[in-house]
């Protein structure tokens, strides 16, 4: 095989602990499964504790502990604690909702590197809105005392057609509440956010208004804030790295042990994705059918399998090619290379005649949408 | 807006950053949120010294003497300046 076309190799260096599906939350653009409410049997403070430990061994550095909403979790102290003690970088991944001073001074003495919370909008009726709960002041509460603890800041706003014309305000909202680092996540269309495409997909248009937006407080706010913009991937002619690589860097644990090449693996067809209950993280992640399944280019269709790009992006991300074309082998139909690519372009046109019905509805993630929609239809 | 870096400035490192030695990767890194910059060896031995007590005159003797060596000076400004660009240092006014 040629040099370039070699598949990286790598141990996981990031361990996302999606510690809980609960969340007071109901944001309809949720990255959790459809069928989340089905899946209750989270791992124990003691499961995790060896979780961390394995995967700490293994080499990985930073952990994420997401959810849900990873606040609801009465050990989080303890597992903050654990991590801190094996040297990981702590990121707690929250929405804000919930996080007192009593908690936040609390997470600091247990070891806690950094928050991350979530605003849905600069003011307050929408935010409420897109959160379902009333939670714009607790949140913006929350961003303050974090600073005045000395953690740093990551303020993450996920960007969609109900929020994409106030990116102005977006930015200032963070330049006023001092974020360290702002994520400017466009929606990435799995899970809920699939599930509402069409009331959320912003059109071309306002992409690129945005965008410009957000590259002129870049070089505005340059050594004050760094600004992440994590860009659409619908209006993209190549498709993204996904995960870095298949197998190569990244490794997420379900709040029920189910490990996961990517957050969104899950709803892969037949991958069988191994549990931290039965099996070890090295053997998970060295021998397990899951995470050897699109390492390497063997598994690739045309075009990606004879394409001088395939080590650049791997083809792309495979849940993406499977909610798309519903093979989950396909090139990711993001790629102008893809026979598939009218896949993208109707989506996004279903979205611009949706567009022109304000009163397009949003389904929110919430337990009783999770058990009507998971539901076998017959 | 910034303090200017001068030869009795003294400088420390981040409260908003960490820097450890992995054991793994036998290299010490720079971590900060959701990211991870890998040192080599003379960088480390650098901001290991920027602890809020030391000035850069300070820093470029004591590592002349540690290397047993003289002339790093500019070296070290470069390498200082750079770590202050990406906030991993700051100047103690
Ligand atoms: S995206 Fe919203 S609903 Fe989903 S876990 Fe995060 S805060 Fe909760
Ligand atoms: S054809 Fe496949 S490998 Fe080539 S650029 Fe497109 S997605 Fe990447």
């Amino acid at each position: 095989m040629a040099g370039s076309e070699s598949y990286p190799s790598g141990t996981p260096r990031w361990l996302l602990a999606e510690l809980t599906y609960s969340c007071p939350l109901q944001c309809p653009y949720c990255s959790n499964p459809i069928d989340y409410a089905d899946h209750t049997h989270e791992l124990s403070t003691d499961e995790w504790r060896r979780v961390f430990t394995e995967a700490r061994a293994m080499g990985a550095v930073q952990l994420g502990l997401s959810g849900g909403e990873p606040l609801i979790r009465k050990d989080l102290p303890a597992l903050v604690e654990h991590a801190r003690e094996l040297g990981y970088y702590t990121n707690l991944i929250s929405s804000g909702y919930g996080l007192t001073e009593e908690k936040i001074v609390e997470l600091k003495m247990a070891g806690l590197d950094h928050i991350q919370i979530s605003i849905q909008a600069p003011e307050k009726t929408l935010n409420n809105y897109l959160a379902g709960t009333d939670s714009y002041e607790q949140k913006k509460t929350a961003a303050q005392l974090i600073k005045q603890h000395g953690y740093p800041m990551v303020l993450c706003v996920v960007i969609h057609r109900h929020n994409i014309h106030l990116m102005h305000e977006i930015l200032e909202m963070a330049v006023e509440l001092g974020a360290d680092y702002l994520e400017l996540a466009n929606t990435q269309y799995y899970g809920w956010a699939h599930l509402n495409r069409d009331a959320l997909l912003p059109t071309r248009e306002q992409f690129e208004t945005a965008e410009a937006i957000a590259q002129e407080y870049k070089e505005k706010l340059r050594g004050r804030m760094k600004i992440y913009y994590v860009v659409p991937d619908y209006y993209e002619d190549r498709p993204k790295a996904c995960m870095n690589g298949w197998g190569t860097t990244f490794l997420t644990i379900a709040p029920d042990g189910m490990a996961l090449p990517c957050h969104e693996a899950r709803i892969l067809p037949g991958l069988n994705c191994p549990n931290v209950r039965q099996m070890s993280l090295r053997d998970i992640w060295e021998t397990s059918e899951a995470f050897n399944r699109f390492r390497n280019f063997d598994w690739m269709e045309e075009p990606c399998r004879t394409c001088p790009e395939k080590s650049k992006d791997f083809g792309g991300c495979r849940c993406q090619a499977y909610l798309l074309t519903g093979d989950m082998n396909a090139t990711d139909p993001v790629c102008s290379l893809s026979p598939q690519r009218d896949k993208v372009e109707q989506a996004i046109n279903e979205a611009l005649t949706a567009s022109l019905d304000p009163a397009e509805p949003l389904i929110f993630r919430n337990s009783r949408n999770s058990k009507t929609l998971s539901k076998p239809t017959d | 807006m910034a303090t200017p870096l001068d030869n009795s400035s003294r400088l420390v490192f981040s409260p908003l950053h960490r820097l450890q030695w992995e054991e793994s990767q036998r290299k010490y890194v720079i971590l900060y949120p959701e990211g991870m910059v890998e040192l080599n060896l003379p960088a480390a031995e650098i901001l290991k010294l920027c602890d809020g007590t030391r000035t850069l005159d300070v820093i470029v003797v004591e590592l002349e003497q540690t290397f047993e060596t003289s002339g790093l000076r500019d070296d070290i400004l470069e390498m200082i300046e750079s770590a202050l660009e990406n906030g991993w240092i700051r100047i103690l006014s």
